[in-house]
């Protein structure tokens, strides 16, 4: 049934920039703090305060949009964005409306195979926040996220499906992290989600009548809400009704979406210029200066991971994810280690600590320096350690640093080799050594050796995993593998 | 004797030389009020003891003697915050606020040893030519108390006027500053948009809005203007222009000087006392050496209209943060959120106020945007043209600064638009965002002041100074407090 539409998707994403102070005053724009500690005349918007543009916001979004291939307006104009609510102390937000700072630029998804447009990136304040209290007769409200500064990336309504605007928005997490301009963390509302969704019969060129969804706090909700709005809006028009263009709110705790607030009774946000602040001029020199400090985007080290390291397009997109861990991978290789056993190493174990952790690249990087890794990763190479035996190193290396990073008397951090030895995971590659206890399994398992001889080879893994059980895996697979074909091979001919 | 109807150039002297203390000029200013103010009700708020405290420290403080306007009492409308003192904005929608704040200029003035004596009466949100829309009751003009002080900032002119300060702050955003110092004899200063910093003045209509101040002679004003002019940090909208010292050059004279004479704007609707007035100002200048050029401004006369868009517009949007929520007036008939703001609006705003915020708000509505704010930016910016045109053929523009002298109370309240016309000479000044002043030039027949307006370049404070001196010096006119 639903196979017959398909829907029409464009995101309005809303980023804080992680500037120190906020948009329009000096005060701190860090997330938390007491109720109403961050706070002055002009983001409390009382009578006669003046809002003064913070030039670190205006260059933050630049680098967002020379990101994102947008055209940077050399003058571009706040505007009000009229407005009651008890969190918006001036009663009206200042944006940009007519004249964005940014404007048509894209981000491409599914390994470059999709183009997202994107059509217009603005600067604007953040609102303060309301505190509902249970059962009370009035509502409380926290001005320090009120002038906050934040972008607003708004995209062509180029997207098809939960999974596209998913990957659009992780694309844009990750970019924001790159350009060290947000931190990205929806869980704080650091980085906040509108879908707008309509849908029409599969073919179709015209635009339905769309709805937009509000409160989308993580990616799983972002795909959820487009779920239900698609099948929602299917079934409307199945029925023969008619998609009302409301704006809808999504219940996280209920996975449904609700009207929040009909056509009838939309805003008019009467936007007219900001008469308290000049026309932002950002020159060709100020752009161009911008352009030249960025760091490489993700989708250009994705493709360079490709060319330069031979790594497949999996691995490159995944390593390149985070702009600490493509750093991270490559000081292991830098380190000496072989790209792919690095790549390996980096997006299993690594990333593995870190997620069980919830930790970072930074943390884990004080316990293993890329160094140690590379070193970890030459023993395997080498044959020195068997697989199992150099994550084992990994692991009580990543611990023992942990206790000497908390041991204040300074003793020393305990190396890759002391902990081989101490633990006695060397492997051993000696062949004589390996045969004896090779014949020992062997004589051990009479019936199944029989059984071998008989023709059911595949026992021979059997013996191998006996042998690395007698030697705690200590013996080098290959040799051990060797031993146990070579001394069946003389029974049979014997 | 009244030391507060001194000059401040006189009263600086005399401190100077140790002959008399910031309190005793102090003194003599609270002293006046006691005895003028019941009548002409020019403030809202004066605090002696607060008055007394401060006038007390700067008469032991050594660097008394070398401030520019140590222990000058200096009163400032009552929509500039300071900290700690309860502002109004003549309404009642502000309640009993007192802002945790202090107005750039204000911190200015008293950096420059000024005492500030108290805060004005004022048209609501200066919102008025006559102070009559105050909720506070009018001000009423001290050459004749049946008769209004002009406004909005009226109780800052009939303060100076009456000798209860040496100066006062006024803002003037249609005229709010020029039209008050014509009716009441004294001399008030619009500077270019940008010279004086807004921080801390409670906005009316952002674009438009300037502080400047009422004196008792042109050196005066230059004395005060070297104080509060000059970039502010705290406003974007503040030039970076340099400051000269304006009290250099006042006694050039208008020898040579091009006076610009938009006759055709004069139109038919002024006063004759105004028309005589002017005339005779023409020719006392002329006499003087000065060349009176015809000029044309095509576009002023649709100042007015596409003033009452622009500034209701921004005025709509300022506004709506006094909404009972965070500071001021709260409604207590309110039962849901939408109630508080409706009744407490409904309650705090006056009448003039909510037609402004109407007008205002129905203005920049979807689909009447383009016929209305749009073209009325276009009006002004063809406004900018016409004076920019007429600077190439004079140094300075000459015009009255209102059609008629003060009015009687109650005379103009019933018709909004007979009241708007009031400020028909000065709305397009701040439309192109000019300086303007209005020095006094002569007497109505009835004895009430007449005044002229100077208008000259963005920037060029300077050239409309020395004429205004020019003019105050054929003129010989008497202030009311001397």
């Amino acid at each position: 049934m639903s196979a017959r539409y398909e829907a029409v998707i464009g995101l309005e994403v809303h980023a804080q920039l992680s500037t120190r102070s906020k948009m329009f005053c000096g005060c701190s724009a860090a997330f938390g703090g007491a109720p109403n500690t961050h706070v002055c005349p002009v983001c409390l918007g009382l009578p006669g305060a003046l809002p003064v543009v913070n030039a670190r916001a205006i260059e933050f979004a630049v680098r967002l949009g020379l990101a994102t291939d947008c055209a940077i307006a050399n003058r571009s104009i706040f505007a009000r964005k009229n407005y009651f609510y008890p969190d918006c102390p001036k009663d009206y937000q200042i944006s940009q409306f007519d004249t964005p700072l940014c404007s048509d630029g894209h981000l491409d998804v599914e390994a470059g195979a999709k183009r997202i447009r994107i059509k217009r990136i603005h600067v604007e304040e953040d609102a303060g926040k309301l505190l509902h209290v249970e059962n009370a007769d009035h509502s409380l409200v926290d001005m320090n996220r009120s002038g906050v500064p934040l972008v607003e990336i708004v995209s062509e309504p180029d997207i098809r499906t939960a999974r596209e605007a998913s990957e659009y928005l992780q694309k844009l997490r990750s970019l924001v992290r790159y350009l060290e301009i947000c931190d990205g963390n929806m869980e704080e509302g650091s980085l906040r989600c509108d879908v707008n969704l309509s849908i029409r019969p599969e073919g179709s060129e015209i635009l339905g009548v769309k709805t937009e969804v509000k409160n989308l706090n993580s990616f799983k909700q972002v795909e959820q809400a487009i779920e239900f709005e698609f099948q929602r809006q299917s079934k409307v028009l199945t029925e023969g009704g008619r998609v009302a263009q409301d704006t809808l709110l999504w219940d996280p705790a209920k996975g449904r979406a609700s009207v929040m607030r009909s056509k009838e009774e939309a805003h008019d946000y009467r936007y007219f210029p900001e008469p308290d602040l000049r026309v932002l001029l950002v020159s060709e020199a100020t752009v161009a200066g911008v352009r030249g400090a960025l760091p490489e985007l993700p989708a250009a080290k994705e493709a360079r991971f490709v060319s330069q390291y031979r790594l497949p397009a999996y691995d490159a997109a995944l390593l390149t994810s985070s702009r600490d861990i493509a750093q991270y991978y490559e000081d292991v290789v830098g380190a000496g280690a072989d790209p792919k056993a690095a790549s390996n190493w980096v997006m299993g174990e690594v990333m593995a600590w870190i997620n069980e952790r919830n930790s970072n690249i930074g943390v884990l990087s004080q316990r293993i320096a890329p160094s140690t890794l590379a070193e970890i990763i030459s023993l395997q190479a080498s044959g020195r350690l068997s697989s199992s035996a150099a994550k084992s190193v990994f692991t009580e290396r990543a611990k023992r640093v942990e206790v000497t990073i908390h041991d204040q008397s300074g003793g020393s951090v305990s190396s890759v080799e002391v902990i081989v030895k101490e633990l006695g995971l060397e492997q051993v590659s000696d062949t004589s050594a390996i045969e004896a206890d090779a014949r020992a399994v062997l004589d051990e398992n009479p019936e199944e050796v029989a059984r071998y001889l008989a023709g059911k080879e595949q026992l021979l893994q059997f013996f191998v995993g006996q042998l690395m059980k007698r030697t705690k895996g200590k013996a080098n697979p290959k040799v051990a593998t060797d031993a146990i074909k070579g001394l069946l091979d003389s029974k049979r001919a014997g | 004797m009244n030391l507060a109807a001194l000059s401040i150039a006189e009263t600086r002297k005399l401190i100077a030389s140790g002959a008399v203390t910031p309190l005793d000029v102090c003194e003599s200013a609270l002293k006046q009020i006691e005895k003028r103010d019941g009548d002409v009700h020019a403030f809202l708020s004066v605090d002696h003891d607060a008055v007394r405290a401060r006038a007390k420290k700067l008469t032991e403080s050594p660097e008394v003697r070398s401030l520019s306007l140590a222990g000058v009492p200096v009163a400032i409308k009552d929509n500039m915050c300071i900290e700690g003192t309860r502002t109004t904005c003549g309404s009642k929608i502000l309640g009993n606020y007192h802002p945790p704040y202090t107005a750039t200029v204000v911190e200015r003035l008293r950096d420059a040893g000024a005492v500030v004596i108290g805060k004005t009466n004022l048209d609501e949100f200066a919102m008025g030519s006559s102070t009559e829309n105050s909720a506070f009751g009018p001000s009423r003009n001290p050459w004749d108390t049946s008769r209004a002080p002009g406004g909005s900032s009226g109780g800052s002119a009939a303060a100076v006027a009456a000798g209860m300060a040496a100066a006062a702050l006024g803002s003037d955003t249609g005229g709010s500053i020029r039209q008050p110092a014509s009716f009441c004899g004294v001399v008030g200063m619009k500077p270019t948009y940008g010279r004086v910093s807004r921080y801390g003045l409670v906005a009316f209509a952002s674009s438009l809005d300037q502080i400047g101040p009422f004196t008792r002679s042109v050196e005066d004003m230059a004395i005060v203007l070297n104080v509060i002019c000059g970039k502010d940090a705290r406003d974007a909208t503040s030039a970076s222009e340099a400051v000269p010292d304006f009290t250099q050059g006042l006694d050039a004279g208008v020898k040579g000087l091009r006076i610009g004479v938009p006759f055709s704007f004069l139109g038919e609707h002024i006063d004759a006392s105004v028309r005589a007035s002017f005339e005779a100002l023409l020719n006392a200048l002329k006499r003087d050496g000065a060349s009176v050029v015809e000029i044309d401004l095509p576009h002023a006369k649709h100042g007015l209209a596409a003033y009452y868009i622009i500034a209701n517009a921004e005025a709509s949007a300022n506004l709506a943060r006094f909404d009972g929520i965070r500071y001021g007036h709260r409604s207590s008939r309110a039962k849901t959120l939408d109630d508080v703001y409706m009744q407490t609006r409904e309650e705090g705003f006056g009448r003039e106020v909510k037609r402004r915020v109407l007008l205002g708000t129905y203005v920049l509505s979807a689909g009447y945007y383009d016929a209305y704010y749009l073209r009325a930016q276009q009006v002004r910016t063809l406004i900018i043209r016409d004076f920019a045109s007429a600077y190439a053929a004079c140094d300075v523009v000459l015009l009255p600064t209102a059609p008629t002298p003060a009015f009687k109370l109650g005379e103009k309240t019933e018709d909004p638009i007979l009241m708007y016309l009031n400020d028909i000479f000065t709305i397009p000044v701040n439309l192109a965002g000019l300086p303007g002043i209005s020095v006094p030039c002569g007497l109505s027949p009835d004895g009430l002041p007449i005044g002229a307006q100077l208008i000259g370049r963005a920037f060029d404070e300077t050239t409309v100074l020395r004429a205004a001196a020019g003019i105050e010096r054929v003129s010989n006119f008497r202030s009311m407090a001397a």
